[in-house]
């Protein structure tokens, strides 16, 4: 198996959603509160894992400004969940990366004051591992 | 011993691409009785028929089984077929080597093995079969229609043009139904009430028809040709015969707070009404719940203003009990509720509202009088937007699985009236897709964009929330321009999915007649016999059976109609000869069967019988084989075995059971 | 008992489906082109409560792996009443069943409607599987009609 397509398998076993389900409402993209943040749209993940492009999702911005705020997880009408995918991808490369996982001192001195509280909880409930 | 001839149909590839039919033919020649096999492209064919009534001829065959599609499919085909030839047609068995092998299957010789287990099955159950007759049963020549909607008119109009009596059942205290809430139909913009109210009227001056309204199926009993129905006519508290309709108790009633069903809340009525101007009958009814004179006693003004002393506030339920022949569901739809989708506001504010709300608003006899305005303040909106699909097309269990097909289209109307009489105000379209399949329904909505400047955006609306100035900020996604949009609104329209009226499913239960996951009724078949219930006797006419427009309603009432005719002009049906039958020898009269009986088929009668030499006389059961419909529920209560069904005898049964666990 | 021999196993399972709603469903799923396993074998019966409990008994002395009953849904009964007497009828049936030896997984009732395609699939899927990973089932004997 190719290793994309590998990406994309792994993809949808971590996050349990079938993107085949996605009927393209875009009510994810409506949702989205870092919608402007990102280079590729919520709505648009579900076609990248489709077309097994997960290099192009590993290499976006998007991947680091979804907060997993879960509002598309919510709302989607198809139960695709492109917040789960999302949340799949990230997992996918920090595992490639291996365990370099931030010592819980090292935080405070990384962190951006902007950057909204949800994010660092929902980091932290991701990687407590 | 039976002479048995066994037919394989290739059914062009569908059987012969996974079942080697050759092979399952060629097996049926070892199977006990087995004296002639052979397959052919297409059984059902004229020339696959002339085949069976062939070998049916020069090899005496005594049974067949025909290895083809679901017997719910030719069955009766096949059992004509051979009573041309002179054989019984209970003496034919069907082995379903499509359904249920063939197109599940892809394996060849897997396929062809379980083909040839199922058609040793069927060997084996006609080689106990034994010739049956079907007996008569009368009809009654008088229909009845659950539901006055247009459905229901249409249908029990055809009907009475035909010349058979019809009796309308109807909930509300008008008929009408859903259309007489609608302000213009689409793709022509006809004013509803102007082609719906000349029909009423028609329903009503009809001598074949009879309106029950304010009334409700109680209870039904029977089958079809012959079906016993209860009708519970809910008190009235105001003498049909006596009233002449003129209307002052209702301007002069006290009590005038109680929304009103008709304007979907958005107004109230009094508690003596008529839902609506145009009314039929156009009898007011006392709604207990608001009237002061039932809460305190104290009142009774309607009874003093009334001229012609029609007011009764001591009626109370009546029950009447009908015969009919057939019955027709139309009890068509309603909109879903909207509080699982919090995210549009609508029950945050007033201003964000269902189409069918809209609908009130823009009609003339609406809580607006027919003027666009905000419910909040009464101030003309100058931003509209419309969200589709609410509810329609889900996966999850907020809303539902199906298209409500009638959105796009009322969406288009609505986009396109609103433009035309009030050109200052903006309207934007959310849509997931356009969808607009029908004569003359896409130049309809091409119009709305090319004409009347319609903005439509592909993508949907992810949240409306309410501003403390009192707009509607909407936060939705432009796919095409892969944007997210903000934009203020005065007033947001939700075209909230349609479901089927949820009394349908008493209904059903009531009629035995099957009903899907989504509580719409299951047709016979999905392509061949639509407006047909699978139980005998029942029709459907209307969205019960599916969404569908008004169009589509008409057309399918009047298929409903014609199908409903066709039972009432026989003058006698044939029964399912499938009937219960019991051994008399066996038999200890001990009642078990009789109290299991759902359709009180079984009596006791004390008879002679000869037990090997013995005569006495003993109580024993009988089966009226025009009353038995065959379910089997006596023959496996009865302790002595007595108890039997033909065609599906133990003995066949157990038959089958062997030849599959062979 | 080895990995291998359940690898080869076929388990004969039968399947007693009502005409009106389960017989239909099975259909729908053929027309859908829903897959399921080979070994099931359909029996068509007029209603769910004309299946007698000895039906049942034969198919496992017959040497059966499985058995399975589909009516129409609490309430949908086409004759009213009938699945509720096969409801009942079958819970003892199985319990008793189950007492002899017959696990409890090789017996199943699913109401299955007309309108429900998918889910009979589903549910032969499941049930097959169930009984492969069950194995063989202890035949059903009659002693008396073994040679002492």
């Amino acid at each position: 198996m190719k290793t994309e397509q590998k990406r994309a398998e792994m993809i949808k076993e971590i996050s349990g959603v079938n993107p085949l389900k996605c009927m393209k409402c875009g009510k994810c993209s409506a949702s989205c509160p870092s919608y402007n943040e990102m280079d590729i749209k919520p709505h648009q993940f579900v076609s990248y894992v489709i077309n097994e492009d997960i290099e192009s999702l590993a290499e976006s911005k998007s991947l680091w400004k979804c907060l997993s705020c879960f509002a598309c997880v919510e709302r989607c009408p198809r139960d695709v969940k492109p917040g789960k995918l999302i949340d799949a991808a990230r997992q996918i490369v920090v595992r490639e990366r291996g365990r370099n996982y931030l010592l819980a001192d090292e935080i405070p001195e990384l962190v951006d004051p902007d950057t909204p509280q949800q994010l660092l909880v929902s980091a932290l409930r991701r990687y407590r591992r | 011993m039976q002479r048995i001839g066994v037919f394989v149909c290739h059914c062009g590839t569908n059987i012969a691409a996974t079942v080697d039919v050759k092979k399952v033919a060629e097996m049926a020649l070892h199977e006990p009785g087995v004296v002639h096999a052979e397959d052919y492209a297409y059984m059902c064919s004229e020339a696959g028929q002339e085949l069976i009534h062939k070998a049916i001829k020069e090899k005496h065959l005594t049974g067949l089984v025909v290895c083809s599609c679901s017997p719910r499919m030719h069955e009766t085909t096949f059992r004509n077929a051979a009573e041309k030839a002179g054989l019984n047609p209970y003496m034919v068995e069907i082995a379903n080597i499509r359904e249920h092998c063939s197109w599940i299957h892809k394996d060849i010789e897997e396929a062809t093995e379980k083909a040839v287990i199922l058609m040793r099955a069927a060997i084996a159950k006609v080689n106990l079969d034994a010739p049956l007759k079907p007996g008569e049963s009368h009809v009654t020549k008088r229909a009845l229609v659950i539901g006055g909607g247009i459905a229901g008119i249409q249908t029990a109009l055809d009907i009475a043009e035909a010349g058979y009596p019809v009796d309308i059942v109807e909930k509300t205290p008008s008929i009408g139904g859903r259309m007489s809430q609608l302000d213009k139909t689409f793709p022509t913009l006809d004013c509803s009430s102007c082609i719906l109210t000349p029909k009423m009227g028609e329903v009503n001056a009809h001598p074949n028809i009879n309106i029950y309204t304010y009334s409700e199926v109680e209870s039904v009993s029977g089958f079809v040709g012959d079906f016993t129905v209860e009708i519970r006519r809910k008190a009235r508290s105001v003498d049909m015969d006596k009233c002449t309709g003129c209307g002052v108790c209702q301007d002069k009633c006290p009590s005038k707070k109680t929304p009103s069903e008709f304007n979907r809340g958005l107004g109230t009525r009094s508690a003596i009404y008529t839902p609506f101007a145009q009314a039929v009958p156009n009898v007011p009814v006392i709604d207990r719940d608001a009237c002061i004179k039932f809460k305190t006693g104290k009142c009774g003004i309607c009874s003093k203003v009334c001229l012609a002393g029609a007011i009764d506030y001591d009626q109370t339920d009546e029950i009447v009990t009908e015969k009919y022949g057939a019955i027709v569901v139309a009890t068509g739809f309603d909109m879903i509720k909207l509080d699982k989708y919090d995210e549009y506001a609508y029950s945050q504010s007033k201003d964000v509202i269902t189409s069918l709300e809209l609908e009130r608003i823009m009609n003339a006899a609406g809580p607006t009088g027919g003027h666009l305005e905000r419910l909040s303040d009464g101030k003309a909106p100058k931003e509209i937007v419309f969200i589709q699909c609410v509810g329609s097309r889900c996966a999850d269990d907020r809303g539902k699985s199906y298209c409500s097909k009638v959105c796009c289209m009322y969406t288009a109307k609505h986009a396109m009236l609103i433009r035309d009489k009030y050109p200052d105000v903006n309207v934007t379209v959310f849509y997931i897709d356009v969808r607009t399949p029908g004569k003359n329904f896409d130049e309809f909505y091409r119009r709305a964009v090319e004409e009347y400047g319609v903005n439509y955006i592909k993508g949907q609306v992810g949240k409306v929330i309410p501003q403390p100035d009192g707009k509607l900020l909407v936060q939705g996604a432009d796919l095409l321009d892969n944007k997210q949009i903000l934009k203020e609104a005065d007033m947001v329209v939700l075209a909230a999915a349609i479901e089927p009226n949820p009394d349908v499913r008493k209904i059903a239960t009531m009629l035995t007649a099957s009903i899907d996951t989504n509580n719409f009724l299951t047709e016979a078949h999905a392509k061949l016999r639509p407006v047909e219930s699978p139980t005998a006797g029942i029709f459907l006419s209307g969205v019960c059976q599916g969404p569908k427009d008004i169009p589509e309603t008409v057309s399918q009432a009047g298929a409903a109609a014609v199908k409903a005719i066709g039972l009432l002009a026989k003058d006698k049906l044939l029964t399912n000869p499938c009937t219960a039958q019991s051994d008399e020898l066996l038999c200890n009269g001990c009642s078990q069967c009789a109290n299991v009986c759902p359709y009180g088929a079984i009596t006791y009668e004390n008879k002679e019988v000869n037990d090997h030499g013995i005569r006495e006389i003993r109580r024993l059961a009988v089966v009226n084989d025009a009353l038995c419909q065959g379910c089997g529920a006596c023959t496996v209560t009865c302790p002595s075995g007595a108890m039997d069904l033909q065609g599906f005898s133990n003995r066949q049964i157990l038959a089958e059971v062997d030849a599959i666990c062979r | 008992m080895s990995i291998e021999k359940n690898e080869e196993f076929r388990p004969k399972i039968v399947a007693f489906c009502c005409n009106w709603c389960s017989y239909a469903g099975a259909d729908l799923a053929g027309s859908s082109r829903m897959t399921y396993s080979a070994d099931v074998k359909i029996i068509r019966v007029p209603c769910s409560c004309r299946v007698n409990p000895m039906f049942i008994l034969r198919a496992f002395e017959r040497g059966a792996d499985g058995v399975i009953m589909c009516g129409c849904h609490p309430g949908d009964c086409h004759y009213t009443s009938g699945n509720y007497y096969a409801r009942r009828r079958m819970t003892l049936l199985f319990s008793m069943l189950d007492y002899i030896g017959v696990e409890s997984g090789r017996t199943r009732v699913e109401w299955v409607s007309a309108a429900e395609g998918a889910k009979f699939s589903e549910t032969m899927h499941e049930f097959v599987d169930k009984i492969t990973s069950l194995g063989k089932n202890v035949r059903l004997e009659d002693l008396r009609c073994r040679n002492l």
